[in-house]
């Protein structure tokens, strides 16, 4: 494991959400977007751990998940912007990317919606005996794990052993409700170990940690051929859809954002790194400049693309 | 070689066999082994196929029915069976969400070949949440297709239809049609879910029925056709994709149309038919369609609430065509008495003998 690619790996999602906060107010993106800032740790971390057929199930807020497992960011632009070489064609907009040749299998909106499609992939995969060893990883975040079919999928996937990992990232917020008023103190984790899954936790703004324990996690599902959660605490940087910092409406605790803004898991890798003496300032320079022509590239060939033919409207409801 | 089979056995027939023929067809249900083998349409599969192809639903309709759809995305074909109708209110978000749109918002990449049996109940006092026929409501959703199956040999073509069909089919099944008889070639044939099947051809009225309402729509016609008229009847068969084409064509020779509801009347498919009916051929139409259904409130249990009236049946058909047709005198009395003469004493709860077959 090479620190500098993972580190390119963060800043490069960093950049992305960037650029769309530089590009949205143009109002070329006309979709919702919900960003991925200050997650990006966990995303990487986790599909580090994954092969190309290791499949991957998101949510609303998808980018990193996309980018992470390897998603083609011109059609993930493309999208954003509504063309026909989008992911979906101009079809799904920011909350449904999806790129098959990687193994990102989609992204669903509606909360907790995607978590039974992981399940049935590994089921899928279970009873196609050729594809023993692969595995499914869901994520969601703590506003799902209040959705029933979390739990109907817990029960079904420890039932049946199957060969996904349940990937829970608690960013405190749904929308701008904390999960204090939502949620009993309590131990999320328990709510897996009920169900006889193995658990795992780790501060999900911290790329090392979260290496480490997906790995174990990993290693677990893969020799175990069982399912396993692993919940990671985390912070969401901005407001829950768009580009803003929405501070303002003051509904977020001082102090718990000033210690979660203090732990971004970039700038906090970057410092480690440089600590480390494993890269100069001026690497770490060079990274961000070539990553920022590398995405522009992208953007401006996705701005450049031609919208899909409205004749094309009503295809596809049908196969 | 033929078979009389019932429609459930029809039913298993076609599934078994689409089964035996594809390796990635794989069943659930809460219940899939039971030994009444879900009225019969998975009677002993257990016993010819792989048990790791019946998969044992725990009670979690929405999970397991996300699962199926999942699994259908990653290379199988899903059969879920459902008791009730009702049961899959509780997994709707699934079912019209990610069942419905993926193959369009993945622009063509994704499909979800699932197959869910939702069976309707009727009568014996099983009230408003276990009778109700939901059709409609699936229909609401582009992306999915809705059979309804009455008779055996065309329920064992629309269910290997449906497994064979790539997209999500939603196959209602009327626990009454279950009951038909009828012949059955043994051989693995599947039919195009493009319905309506024509029953009876006619010239003076149109009817367009599904489910258990067909069979009440087939007396009918064989009551008028002693007094020379002569109706068309439609089996509606699959509610969507809706392809209205024969019936606009049947309406433009007759001037009449009465569609009959199997569930209810206030925006049942006949509401939509209809419509599109008068939209295109207004001109043709002598007498204003007439929409059979159930009334606009919930079925009761009791017997004594539910009178002759409160499901769409031969004297209600009857005495709309006698209505659009204008029948007056000695005629109208004389149908409306030989109806009452066949229907006798049969309770509206029970399912009417006569129904039974074979066809």
């Amino acid at each position: 494991m090479n620190y500098i690619d993972i580190y390119k790996k963060m800043k490069y999602i960093r950049v992305v959400e960037n650029t769309i906060i530089r590009e949205y107010p143009m109002q070329e993106m006309r979709c919702p977007i919900h960003l991925s800032v200050g997650q990006e740790a966990i995303a990487v971390g986790v599909c580090e751990q994954l092969n190309v057929n290791d499949k991957v199930f998101s949510n609303h807020r998808c980018h990193a998940h996309y980018l992470a497992k390897g998603g083609n960011l011109y059609k993930m632009f493309a999208e954003l912007l509504g063309k026909a070489d989008g992911c979906c064609g101009g079809r799904g907009g920011s909350m449904h990317l999806f790129d098959n040749s990687v193994g990102l299998k989609v992204s669903i909106p509606i909360v907790g919606s995607s978590i039974p499609l992981a399940v049935g992939a590994a089921l899928a995969d279970k009873l196609d005996e050729r594809k023993i060893g692969t595995l499914t990883v869901v994520f969601f975040g703590d506003g799902a794990i209040e959705e029933g079919v979390f739990y109907e999928c817990a029960n079904f996937a420890s039932l049946m052993s199957l060969p996904v990992i349940f990937v829970c990232e608690n960013n405190l917020f749904s929308c701008f409700t904390h999960i204090s008023q939502r949620q009993p103190a309590r131990d999320l984790e328990k709510l897996a170990q009920s169900h006889l899954i193995e658990t795992f936790r780790a501060n999900g703004n911290q790329i090392i940690n979260v290496i480490e324990t997906s790995n174990r996690a990993v290693n677990y599902v893969r020799t175990q051929h069982k399912p396993a959660f692993i919940l990671f605490d985390t912070y969401r940087h901005l407001e829950h859809c768009g580009i803003s910092n929405d501070d303002h409406l003051d509904y977020r605790d001082h102090n718990e954002m000033a210690n979660w803004l203090a732990n971004d898991p970039v700038i906090s890798f970057e410092k480690y790194l440089l600590e480390a003496g494993a890269v100069s300032s001026s690497v770490l320079s060079q990274i961000q400049k070539d990553l920022e022509e590398k995405v522009n590239l992208d953007l401006s060939k996705a701005k450049n693309a031609i919208f899909p033919d409205p004749s094309t409207i009503a295809f596809h409801v049908y196969k | 070689m033929e078979n009389i089979l019932s429609t459930a056995s029809a039913i298993r027939e076609g599934l078994l066999q689409a089964a035996e023929l594809d390796k990635n067809v794989i069943f659930m249900a809460e219940g899939v082994k039971e030994p009444t083998g879900f009225f019969g349409t998975l009677l002993g599969f257990d016993k010819v196929l792989d048990s790791s192809r019946l998969i044992e639903m725990p009670i979690a309709e929405n999970g397991l029915i996300g699962i199926a759809i999942g699994a259908a995305m990653n290379g199988k074909k899903v059969v879920i069976s459902l008791q009730r109708v009702e049961f899959a209110m509780l997994a709707l978000e699934q079912i019209c969400n990610n069942a419905a749109k993926s193959h369009y918002v993945s622009n063509g990449s994704h499909s979800v070949p699932i197959v869910l049996c939702l069976v309707v109940g009727r009568g014996w006092g099983q009230g408003p949440e276990h009778s109700q026929s939901l059709e409609s409501m699936f229909a609401m959703f582009p992306g999915l297709k809705v059979v309804m199956p009455v008779f055996p040999g065309t329920a064992k073509g629309l269910i290997i239809g449906a497994i064979n069909d790539p997209n999500p089919v939603i196959v209602i099944e009327h626990r009454w049609c279950h009951y038909v008889q009828g012949r059955v070639r043994s051989e693995y044939y599947s039919l195009p879910l493009n319905g309506p099947q024509l029953l009876q051809e006619g010239r003076h009225c149109t009817i367009v029925a599904s489910a258990y309402s067909v069979l009440e729509a087939i007396e009918a016609g064989q009551i008028l056709r002693k007094y020379n008229i002569f109706a068309e009847v439609f089996d509606l068969s699959v509610l969507r994709p809706l392809n209205l084409s024969q019936i606009n064509s049947s309406v433009k020779k007759t001037g009449h149309l009465i569609t009959i509801d199997t569930g209810a009347k206030f925006l049942g498919i006949g509401s939509e038919i209809v419509a599109q009916v008068c939209s295109e051929s207004f001109d043709d139409l002598k007498s204003p369609p007439i929409r059979l259904g159930l009334p606009d409130h919930p079925t009761p249990s009791s017997r004594a609430l539910i009178d002759y009236q409160f499901y769409p049946n031969l004297l209600t058909i009857l005495e709309s065509v006698i209505t659009q047709l204008k029948i007056t005198g000695d005629l109208a009395q004389s149908i409306k008495t030989e109806a009452l003469a066949n229907r006798g004493l049969i309770k509206n709860d029970v399912p009417n003998p006569a129904f039974k077959g074979p066809f």
